[in-house]
């Protein structure tokens, strides 16, 4: 399965993060631990955490999109994030799950994890809007 | 649950205990961690409630060429000024951890605008702070994003 991964956005790459690899056609994103996604000493920040889940749910979005060969701007509606470990400093993955795609509205939900898959250390749920691209922003 | 004491950023950490001054953690968080290279700083506070700014900078923009934020660095700063918020209730500084976040975004920050966060702590228990946001650039009433959310305290202070 091929799958156009488009390039990440210039917050994302800022973060250090990147595709890690791809898996089952979703792209699985990566970041080391630093500074920069840093909130308590040695703990990840559960913004970045949520940022790059954010990004793998978007990413698996673009991915399910492109397959299907549709051109649409998205616009995130909404997102619900639940933590359930405390991130430490290691690398940290993320892939997101395309659960429905529709016509106007799609729902993607993601997860994070460090060195143990089985073990994810949040979760989080994605609405987005999908609009032709050839609209106008609203 | 992700650590989320987001103030205590870096390598100067407030000890357990200590009176937590809003003011003086920014500029703690505007050094070191996510919140220091993402650029927040402290803007205004009071009891319950903490206001942090955003300035608007290229290498945040989500979509590039679009000058939009992306909404990554929008949830880490309701993120962090919710969590300050609890912090001016509880009095006493006591770490604590996001349990969930959720947010709506209501439009695209303006491109080249500063984005200010206002966190608030509408009910605290002895573990639990539930905390609400908006998050606007420069009208409350045009919100760019709502945010609701948890936090826990990580241990109950001694005494």
């Amino acid at each position: 399965m091929t799958t156009e991964t488009k390039p990440l956005p210039p917050y994302a790459q800022g973060l250090g993060i990147e595709v890690d690899h791809i898996e089952h056609g979703m792209p699985v994103l990566g970041v080391d631990f630093s500074d920069r996604i840093q909130g308590r000493p040695n703990f990840l920040h559960g913004g970045a955490l949520s940022g790059l889940m954010e990004m793998a749910a978007i990413s698996a979005l673009q991915a399910e999109l492109s397959r299907r060969g549709d051109a649409v701007r998205l616009k995130p509606i909404n997102v619900a994030v639940e933590f359930m470990r405390g991130g430490t400093a290691q690398r940290t993955y993320a892939v997101g799950r395309v659960t429905r795609a529709g016509r106007r509205l799609a729902c993607v939900s993601a997860e994070a994890w460090q060195d143990n898959r089985e073990k994810p250390i949040a979760t989080a749920l994605m609405n987005i809007l999908l609009s032709p691209e050839s609209t106008p922003a609203e | 649950m992700t650590d989320q004491s987001a103030p205590l950023k870096g390598r100067a950490p407030i000890p357990n205990g200590v009176a937590f001054d809003p003011a003086l953690a920014s500029k703690l968080l505007t050094r070191f961690g996510h919140g220091g290279w993402l650029g927040m700083q402290y803007y205004a506070h009071g009891d319950g409630w903490v206001e942090l700014a955003l300035p608007w900078r290229e290498d945040l923009v989500g979509l590039p060429g679009s000058g939009v934020l992306a909404s990554g660095p929008i949830i880490s700063l309701m993120d962090n000024a919710t969590s300050m918020a609890v912090w001016t209730l509880r009095g006493p500084f006591q770490p604590q951890v996001t349990v969930d976040l959720r947010v709506d975004y209501m439009r695209a920050a303006t491109p080249g605008r500063t984005v200010i966060g206002r966190g608030e702590c509408y009910k605290l228990t002895r573990t639990i702070a539930f905390v609400r946001g908006v998050a606007h650039d420069g009208d409350i009433n045009d919100p760019v994003a709502h945010v609701a959310g948890t936090f826990m305290v990580l241990e109950v202070a001694a005494g």
